[in-house]
């Protein structure tokens, strides 16, 4: 092993000199660096030179970065209709404006509370916010993303049923959000069952036997169908089994029946909607909402609001001793952050917006998509595999494979949408297609004459 | 120093058990309650379950801890405190009393040889305490 092939000598990118290391060498008792690993058999020890290039200079690196950035293709330089579970929707300049303020750049936990009040009621009017649009009592203070936060709702649902069994799931759960709770869930007692949607695009309920300890209804579902939640909830009411409504676009909620109406025992999903960009797929903004009764099983952080010595509102991170810092491996959860900055973001743009902001915002989505729809079912080869109403998402049935339609229109600036096969491969010519509050009438024209052009 | 009943019997995690027939009563000490302080939450299980002895049966919560229950003994929960959830302060104001937290119907009386007697327990918060 070298240290030394940097021409411009150590120290460039390094902050050790070679005078630092000799330093330490001596204190250390040992002649040079490869004494260090004396103890390793000489025969498992690599002896030639590293195969990496020679170092770059600076303005030689930066090039060679703006080199590989250039490969990307970011949604901002296209017409992309990407969504599932990802969407893109517009972040007014004042959200990130205001998250940029020195006193919110942070991602960890607020533990002491004399010096985070600010952090801390933030957190708080998100956990409110959320709760209300949900129609849930409480909501904790984010979580890594919907993926992680539906993992985390099948483990608090056997916290709660104090059993394994079977969990069932909707075909219309998020697939990336089931291979990460089936990993969350590998070693424990769970089995998961997934339930097809019948010919409209909605999920076929069974009957809940005994042994099922969840029940998971996306809303809409992942190829945009809104589903009849009320119906899931009234069955799932007669059993057991706790029912877990899942999340991807809540610019829904605008629209439709909070979950906490129709029976839902635990809200779980993403936020990233809320005053996020897509940013390359994530960070994003888990949340997880239930009823107050739960609470002492819901995973990750409270902000609670209580008075100080002096009978002052203030905010503190309230049942910490559940925690893992507290309660080591008996913890409710190894969740050991929650994405601030990101919620943060998720706080300001729905405090901007509003009750009657968001209603606004899903019926701009919801009229896009509609029109959207409408007008690519004129385009002859396309095809709708369900019927039932859908919100800002939809899939459509090319007469092609979607994925080699999605590769010729982003060489011409369009990115049409997800190509289903790569969930499912009977669903190698489908394509979900999320439109939303950005677009314009002339971005679904040019949508619209695309894939006429890659059917004909 | 407490009051600790001297026809109870101690586990080293704290925890008593009082005997009538074959059916305990168990709960946690005066000086378990005092050591968590203030008790917000209690956790127990519910009738007809079965607790092995020396396993967690519940937790309770302080404002500053949350700490397992282990049973004393082995059986099946014939009944259980519900009140504490709503007055968790009892563990705090009575806790070889009032305080109780379920009742086991014992598949084992044996198991109450390998208990602490109230001496044998009471020596041993004094050794525990000459520790610290």
């Amino acid at each position: 092993m070298s240290t030394t092939n940097d021409p411009h000598g150590p120290g460039r990118y390094q902050p050790l000199g070679p005078d630092d290391r000799r330093e330490m060498l001596d204190v250390v008792g040992v002649e040079g660096f490869e004494d260090l690993f004396a103890s390793i058999p000489e025969g498992l020890r690599y002896g030639g030179e590293l195969p990496v290039e020679e170092a770059l200079s600076e303005p030689e690196l930066l090039r060679h970065l703006e080199e590989l950035a250039s490969r990307n293709g970011p949604a901002s330089g296209m017409l992309s209709f990407l969504g599932a579970g990802c969407s893109p929707h517009f972040v007014p300049t004042h959200v990130d404006a205001l998250i940029q303020r020195q006193e919110f750049m942070t991602a960890y936990t607020p533990y002491q509370a004399e010096i985070s009040q600010g952090t801390l009621q933030a957190i708080f009017e998100f956990q409110t916010l959320v709760s209300m649009l949900t129609g849930m009592e409480v909501c904790n203070a984010s979580m890594y993303d919907g993926a992680s936060a539906i993992a985390e709702a099948v483990l608090m649902a056997r916290r709660l049923m104090r059993r394994g069994g079977r969990v069932l799931w909707s075909e219309g759960l998020h697939p990336a959000y089931r291979e990460v709770a089936e990993t969350y869930a590998k070693y424990l007692d769970i089995e998961f069952e997934v339930l097809p949607l019948d010919k409209s695009g909605r999920t076929l309920i069974p009957v809940v036997d005994d042994d099922v300890i969840a029940l998971i209804v996306q809303q809409p579902n992942f190829f945009g169908v809104v589903e009849d939640l009320r119906s899931a909830g009234n069955v799932v009411a007669d059993a057991p089994a706790k029912f877990i409504v899942a999340v991807t676009e809540p610019v829904a909620w605008g629209l439709t029946v909070p979950a906490g109406e129709v029976g839902a025992d635990i809200v779980a999903g993403e936020l990233q909607s809320f005053g996020n960009g897509q940013n390359y797929g994530g960070p994003l903004v888990g949340f997880m909402a239930t009823r107050m009764e739960y609470v002492r099983n819901l995973p990750g952080r409270l902000s609670g609001q209580t008075v100080d010595a002096e009978g002052r509102r203030g905010f503190a991170l309230t049942l910490a001793t559940r925690e893992q810092h507290i309660r080591r491996a008996k913890a409710t959860s190894n969740i050991c952050t929650n994405t601030a900055l990101c919620a943060l973001a998720t706080c300001i743009h729905l405090s901007s917006l509003g009750r009657q902001g968001i209603r606004e915002l899903a019926l701009q989505n919801l009229s896009k998509a509609t029109y959207a729809r409408t007008r690519l079912a004129e385009v002859s080869g396309i095809e709708f595999p369900f019927d039932a109403p859908c919100f800002n998402e939809f899939v459509v049935r090319l007469p092609v494979p979607a994925g080699d339609v999605v590769d010729a229109c982003a060489a011409n600036g369009v990115v049409p949408g997800v190509p289903l096969g790569r969930f499912d491969e009977v669903r190698e010519n489908e394509l979900l297609v999320c439109v939303t509050e950005i677009h314009t009438r002339d971005d679904i024209e040019r949508l619209a004459k695309v894939l006429a052009e890659a059917c004909s | 120093m407490a009051d600790y009943p001297e026809d109870y019997k101690y586990t080293k995690e704290h925890e008593w058990i009082s005997v009538e027939g074959n059916e305990g009563t168990v709960g946690i000490t005066y000086h378990a309650q005092a050591e968590l302080g203030d008790v917000v939450y209690v956790e127990l299980p519910a009738v007809g379950d079965h607790l092995e002895a020396g396993q967690p049966f519940g937790t309770i919560e302080s404002v500053k801890a949350v700490s397992e229950l282990y049973a004393p003994v082995s059986g099946e929960v014939t009944g259980v405190h519900k009140e504490l959830l709503d007055q968790p302060e009892l563990v705090n104001e009575d806790p070889h009393g009032a305080a109780w937290m379920v009742r086991v119907s014992m598949a084992d009386s044996s198991e109450m040889e390998g208990l602490l007697s109230f001496s044998d327990y009471v020596s041993f918060l004094e050794s525990a305490e000459g520790d610290h």
